[in-house]
């Protein structure tokens, strides 16, 4: 059985004008462990999918069943709930409180745990270690490079230990370098620590590096 | 206590616009504080006046004297014990400004009658000797930095001229609403220096039976309803609130006031909560998506308007316990004026409501909020 089974999966959005349809009947099965990219132009519903599996939005058809829990039943308590403990969602833009530390970003979700102080900051600590950014602890995101913050997002991403991390564009908003960096990272992730990906992206080397490449156009999957 | 961190981050965020809205809360407390000690102090002093005493004057206004022989006559009235009587003087000290309450009283007959007004033995022996002696309260002693002896100039209004005092005793009221701003002199002296002008402003009459009170009102009345100074005779104590009564409409006012100052405030709060909730839409559908239930990000955000609340209520109450105790641009006017623990509590739970109130818009918008729709917004 897979880990992530996606049946005739729909979702449409209702403008003043019309009403669009941004997935029809989407099936996809994503085997544990398994890195898988995805591909397609803008409004492609890419990120629609990916709100979907994070529990993020609620299809209007179809299923998503996630390690034999079918989470388009869930409530919205549940889903988060759900969400804390499977997911780890990487952004485009970083999305880091500007106001916390790196550190204090990566505690985040393990405030929602009853993990001890002593335990949560090994848990950060693990996780600053694994992004190599140990020696930024302390630093405000603004002290931080792009590259950097993303770094800490992944870090924040993977601080719960959930099996699936989810990435929308991760190196959309990075210079090559730092895409490289990330790129190298979200792998290890995959090789290493063995988590599922999917990750959302315009850039086709990126997405050549996944274990099983996907294209989504108007709203209809393609392998 | 796990996300004060969170909380405490996102307070000093904008530093500048959380004290200020702080001080508003604190100012509006302040406010409230001495206002509601405004009301409190006006309250207790109808609780000042005797049951057992009534006070007869004249029933054209309090302004209006009554003649002296009416003395003997209310002596004779069955239930009445004993009777005293009292003037207004309305002097000044030095300037028109340093005004404070002077009664000229038979003071044979006046200071057995209230026990409230504790003199020493002595001091009472040798204001009794001194026909221009007067009897200060502590608080004018204070006020003025008098001392036991002094001879003080009065500049009079009601009967002109300066009048020389001496001081021969302090009193300090067994109650702080009884006042002690008050002088007191011989109702003698000012009715010689005044050419034998002065007739009694009011009458006392301690009951020998306080139960009949009503009746020997009514009969008093009755008896001299038909002579050339008609009385009302009432308790002390429904003189002192009929004194009240006439500042009903400050009492009114004071509420007024009081409510319009804690909604303009509530729509600060409100406002600038709702300000920094949305600056802070994408941090919140962040927190969403690792996460945060609506519940707890609704409380979240409702801590800050809280904390900015409490804390803004904590400083304004503790400045008026400070500020306005033993006041006297206050004290002589309203006798016992004092910020009550009572009205602290009443001012920390308006400062707790307030920031409830202030907080519920901006947390019920974060715990709805849409993540999807939020991060598109970010993005």
């Amino acid at each position: 059985m897979a880990l992530i089974e996606i049946r005739n999966l729909t979702k449409r959005y209702q403008t003043e004008a019309e009403l669009i349809s941004v997935l029809e009947d989407v099936d996809l099965d994503i085997e544990a462990g398994e890195y898988l990219s995805l591909m397609g132009p803008s409004g492609s519903g890419k990120s629609t999918l990916l709100n979907l599996l994070a529990g993020l939005d609620k299809p209007d058809a179809g299923t998503i069943t996630i390690d034999g829990s079918e989470i388009t039943s869930l409530k919205t308590n549940q889903l988060a709930d759900w969400r804390a403990s499977h997911v780890g969602f990487v952004f485009q833009f970083y999305n880091l409180l500007p106001v916390l530390t790196a550190y204090q970003n990566v505690e985040l979700p393990l405030l929602l745990t009853n993990l001890s102080k002593g335990e949560r900051r090994e848990r950060v600590e693990v996780a600053l270690n694994v992004v190599s950014l140990s020696d930024r602890m302390g630093h405000y995101p603004r002290q931080l490079s792009g590259g950097q913050e993303q770094r800490v997002g992944i870090a924040r991403a993977i601080v719960s230990d959930p099996a699936m991390i989810l990435a929308d564009e991760p190196t959309g908003d990075l210079d090559a370098a730092s895409a490289e960096e990330i790129m190298n990272l979200i792998e290890r992730l995959n090789s290493e620590f063995k988590k599922t990906v999917l990750m959302v992206t315009h850039d086709r080397q990126a997405a050549e590096r996944a274990h099983r490449m996907m294209y989504l156009e108007k709203g209809v999957l393609h392998q | 206590m796990k996300h004060a961190r969170l909380v405490w981050k996102n307070l000093t965020r904008n530093k500048r616009r959380t004290i200020l809205t702080s001080l508003s809360v604190a100012v509006a407390l302040f406010l409230f504080a001495a206002l509601q000690s405004v009301l409190t102090a006006l309250a207790a002093s109808t609780e000042v006046g005797s049951e057992s005493r009534l006070i007869t004057r004249n029933a054209t206004g309090i302004t209006f004297p009554l003649p002296e022989s009416y003395t003997q006559r209310l002596r004779g009235v069955e239930g009445v014990g004993s009777v005293s009587w009292a003037n207004w003087f309305g002097a000044t000290y030095i300037d028109s400004r340093n005004f404070f309450a002077q009664f000229a009283v038979d003071a044979e007959s006046y200071f057995p009658m209230y026990p409230e007004i504790a003199i020493e033995p002595a001091q009472l022996e040798a204001f009794m000797a001194d026909r221009s002696a007067t009897i200060v309260g502590r608080g004018l002693m204070e006020k003025y930095g008098w001392s036991l002896g002094q001879t003080l100039v009065l500049q009079g209004t009601i009967f002109p001229g300066d009048w020389e005092f001496v001081i021969r005793g302090v009193y300090e009221p067994d109650n702080p609403s009884f006042g002690d701003e008050t002088m007191y002199f011989h109702y003698d002296y000012l009715y010689e220096n005044s050419g034998r002008r002065a007739t009694p402003g009011w009458f006392i009459l301690e009951l020998s039976n306080p139960t009949a009170a009503t009746e020997i009102a009514q009969r008093i009345d009755d008896d001299f309803e038909n002579s050339t100074a008609p009385t009302q005779t009432e308790t002390e104590k429904a003189f002192q609130a009929g004194f009240v009564t006439m500042w009903g409409n400050v009492a009114f006012l004071v509420r007024a006031v009081g409510t319009a100052v804690f909604f303009a405030i509530l729509f600060v709060a409100a406002n600038t909560m709702m300000m920094s909730s949305r600056e802070r839409v994408g941090e919140v559908a962040v927190l969403k998506t690792l996460g945060y239930k609506d519940g707890l990000l609704g409380v979240l955000v409702a801590s800050e308007a809280l904390a900015i609340s409490v804390t803004g209520g904590v400083i304004g109450l503790a400045a008026a316990a400070v500020l306005l105790r033993n006041n006297p641009a206050v004290s002589s006017i309203l006798p016992g004026y004092a910020v009550l623990p009572s009205t602290i509590v009443q001012g920390i739970v308006i400062a707790i409501a307030l920031g409830l109130i202030s907080g519920f818009l901006p947390a019920r918008q974060a715990a709805r909020l849409s993540v999807v729709h939020a991060l598109r917004k970010v993005a």
